[in-house]
């Protein structure tokens, strides 16, 4: 135990002798919103020529709120809002923060292409599907619907550690990481694009970039959204907000610390201000100009805490996010 | 007539006999060519999809949402000064303590558990060292989300089997040398300096290979520690920038590492980052195999010095 004193006292010396010489923006957190952020942070580089240095890690939502509320991380990046756990956690170690929503991701239903008795899907007929009851028993098609064929339905879907998994549930089953067992699941999204591709009787569900780009193997499924219309996911019906109640806000929380820091703040406003034109290039859905200005305010007015009270909503609309009062 | 009847029993035996090591002997190229095939296929595969990628730019660019703009400078500058600092903790360690185990430990039971226990310690699944080091480098020692933190990590990870790989070594030395030398009046330090070590290097550097082999390719401790996923820079070298940075300050600088790389592009939904992470690959299969053909040849020079 004393040798590991002196080794800590060596190490602190070395450590302390390191010097930050140049700015650094940390941030880390869901892989969702990686590539939103990475292209943000490489655009935003580039226009400071290489004086102001972004890090951008995957530990996924969970495990960037973990660093983030240790006070290690400038900004986390979030698929759904932060959970009351967590909101503790930041409280005990004295972080505040900002949450912005800075863009949408639709989370989008995909069938074969060769399936052509699927033209539409309720939220009814999904939840027949997906929740727990109907594990072991709803095991074909025509179960579903006695007018579908008499098949067997492949459920794929997102691994349950994921904010995919915990959004899809919620908005389908009514309770978030309540839903059957027997599907198969993976962290990969790549993987369900393939076995979905491959099985003429698979159903499954992942981000919009990954059917987008995979559209020749994959058919998406138009989603009956509360006002009784059918509506296929694309950037303009979720932007149009037609798209419901499958398309998600994914967020931001940038600790209000670090906007002293006038890197972490000049990031942050760049984010804002061309987050939106570098979403859509990654295949994600802006949010609409004035609610990028309306975050703005917020972010400037330095307005902490979160707009959902430590737990994920369903079908809630950013600029009406924005104005709620805050809580920490 | 008996012994007709003898000789042709005898005949038949051997027949049998050369039949089965027949049977061994395709078996047992059956299995080497499961193993080498599955390789050669895997690695075919990855560089009909991944050598076309490679240019002077992918060399030189940092990631990047376009796939075509992306390079790989800031994974495998990670990998390279990752490793650095495990060769340079990993190898003294072991081979220190492998001496001792084998010259100087006495024979008692306190010296079996920990015989023992190193065996074990290489059967440890490597993710067990990153919350180890995540604890203990990177909070209670404060090396923070280093390249140190990483480096000391793989160290951890590798050094059961460089101990193991320097005991073995020592103990191929003959006897007769230990002896000869203990006759001519040489202390154990003497003897170990002089003659064990130089002539059990060879042995050694097989281990350290199998054992970086292993380090380079390792994600899960490493992402357990905080290695990045996006990073667009590199740690400044010594005496470079302003203010100018100190000798060592690049093992405190953040990291990425190449498997990492790879890791984030198979996962990526475009086509063309899959061809990047097939590209990614090989480079890294290509530094593995350099590594490895660094430690024959220096193995070869030193096998060359022995003159027993």
């Amino acid at each position: 135990m004393k040798s590991l004193k002196i080794a800590a006292v060596v190490a602190g010396v070395f450590a302390a002798t390191a010097v930050h010489a140049q700015a650094l923006v940390k941030i880390d957190g869901s892989s969702t919103v990686f590539p939103v952020t990475e292209a943000v942070a490489e655009d935003f580089q580039k226009s400071k020529k290489g004086s102001v240095r972004v890090t951008v890690g995957i530990s996924g939502t969970g495990g960037g709120f973990k660093k983030f509320c240790r006070g290690e991380t400038d900004i986390s990046n979030a698929s759904r809002p932060i959970l009351a756990k967590e909101m503790e956690d930041c409280a005990k170690a004295g972080i505040k923060y900002i949450e912005l929503p800075v863009a949408f991701d639709a989370l989008t239903v995909v069938i074969n292409p060769k399936n052509d008795w699927i033209k539409q899907l309720s939220v009814a007929e999904l939840k027949t599907m997906w929740e727990p009851g109907a594990q072991g028993k709803i095991t074909k098609w025509n179960q579903v619907n006695p007018a579908w064929p008499d098949k067997p339905l492949k459920l794929f879907g997102a691994g349950a550690d994921s904010g995919t998994f915990d959004y899809f549930t919620e908005a389908i089953n009514g309770k978030s990481k309540s839903s059957r067992g027997d599907f198969t699941a993976s962290e990969d999204d790549n993987v369900l694009v393939q076995g979905v591709s491959r099985d003429n009787n698979a159903l499954g569900f992942f981000g919009f970039a990954y059917y987008d780009e995979n559209k020749g193997k994959l058919k998406a499924v138009p989603i009956v959204n509360p006002k009784g219309k059918a509506v296929a996911p694309s950037i303009d019906a979720v932007m149009a907000g037609e798209y419901e109640p499958l398309a998600r806000p994914i967020f931001i929380y940038v600790s209000a610390k670090s906007m002293d820091k006038p890197e972490v703040k000049e990031f942050v406003e760049f984010y804002l201000k061309h987050g939106g034109k570098l979403a859509k290039e990654v295949k994600y859905v802006p949010l609409g100009d004035a609610d990028y200005k309306h975050a703005l305010e917020n972010f400037q007015k330095k307005k902490t805490g979160t707009a959902f009270g430590g737990h994920a909503e369903v079908g809630v609309k950013v600029s009406d996010l924005l104005k709620r009062n805050p809580k920490e | 007539m008996l012994q007709a009847t003898d000789l042709n029993a005898i005949r038949a035996i051997i027949t049998r006999a050369k039949r089965w090591d027949l049977f061994f002997s395709l078996l047992g190229i059956l299995s080497l060519m499961i193993g080498i095939l599955t390789f050669v296929v895997l690695f075919v595969d990855m560089a009909i999809q991944g050598v076309p990628r490679l240019s002077y730019e992918f060399f030189t660019s940092f990631p990047s949402r376009r796939a075509a703009n992306a390079g790989i400078l800031s994974a495998w500058v990670g990998t390279i000064l990752v490793m650095l600092v495990t060769a340079l903790s990993a190898v003294p360690l072991g081979v220190a303590a492998g001496v001792y185990l084998e010259e100087y430990a006495p024979k008692n039971w306190i010296t079996d558990i920990i015989e023992i226990n190193i065996s074990n310690l290489a059967g440890i699944p490597s993710i067990v060292y990153g919350l180890l080091a995540l604890g203990l480098f990177v909070y209670y020692f404060g090396f923070g989300q280093s390249i140190l933190s990483a480096g000391l990590t793989l160290a951890l990870l590798i050094l059961p089997v460089i101990i193991v790989a320097t005991r073995e070594s020592i103990r191929a030395i003959p006897q007769a040398i230990h002896e000869a030398s203990f006759a001519c009046g040489a202390t154990t330090w003497q003897t170990v300096r002089d003659h064990i070590l130089p002539y059990s290097s060879a042995g050694i550097l097989t281990g350290v290979i199998i054992g970086m082999a292993r380090a380079i390719g390792e994600t899960a401790p490493i992402i357990t520690i905080g290695a990045l996923t996006f990073i667009a820079f590199l740690p400044n070298a010594p005496f470079s920038g302003d203010p100018p940075a100190g000798l060592f300050d690049w093992i405190f600088a953040p990291f990425t590492v190449m498997p990492i790389q790879m890791f984030n592009w198979t996962s990526r939904p475009e086509a063309e980052f899959q061809v990047n992470a097939a590209a990614a690959g090989f480079v890294l299969v290509f530094m593995t195999l350099a590594m490895n053909g660094l430690a024959i040849w220096l193995r070869y020079r030193l096998r060359k010095n022995i003159k027993w």
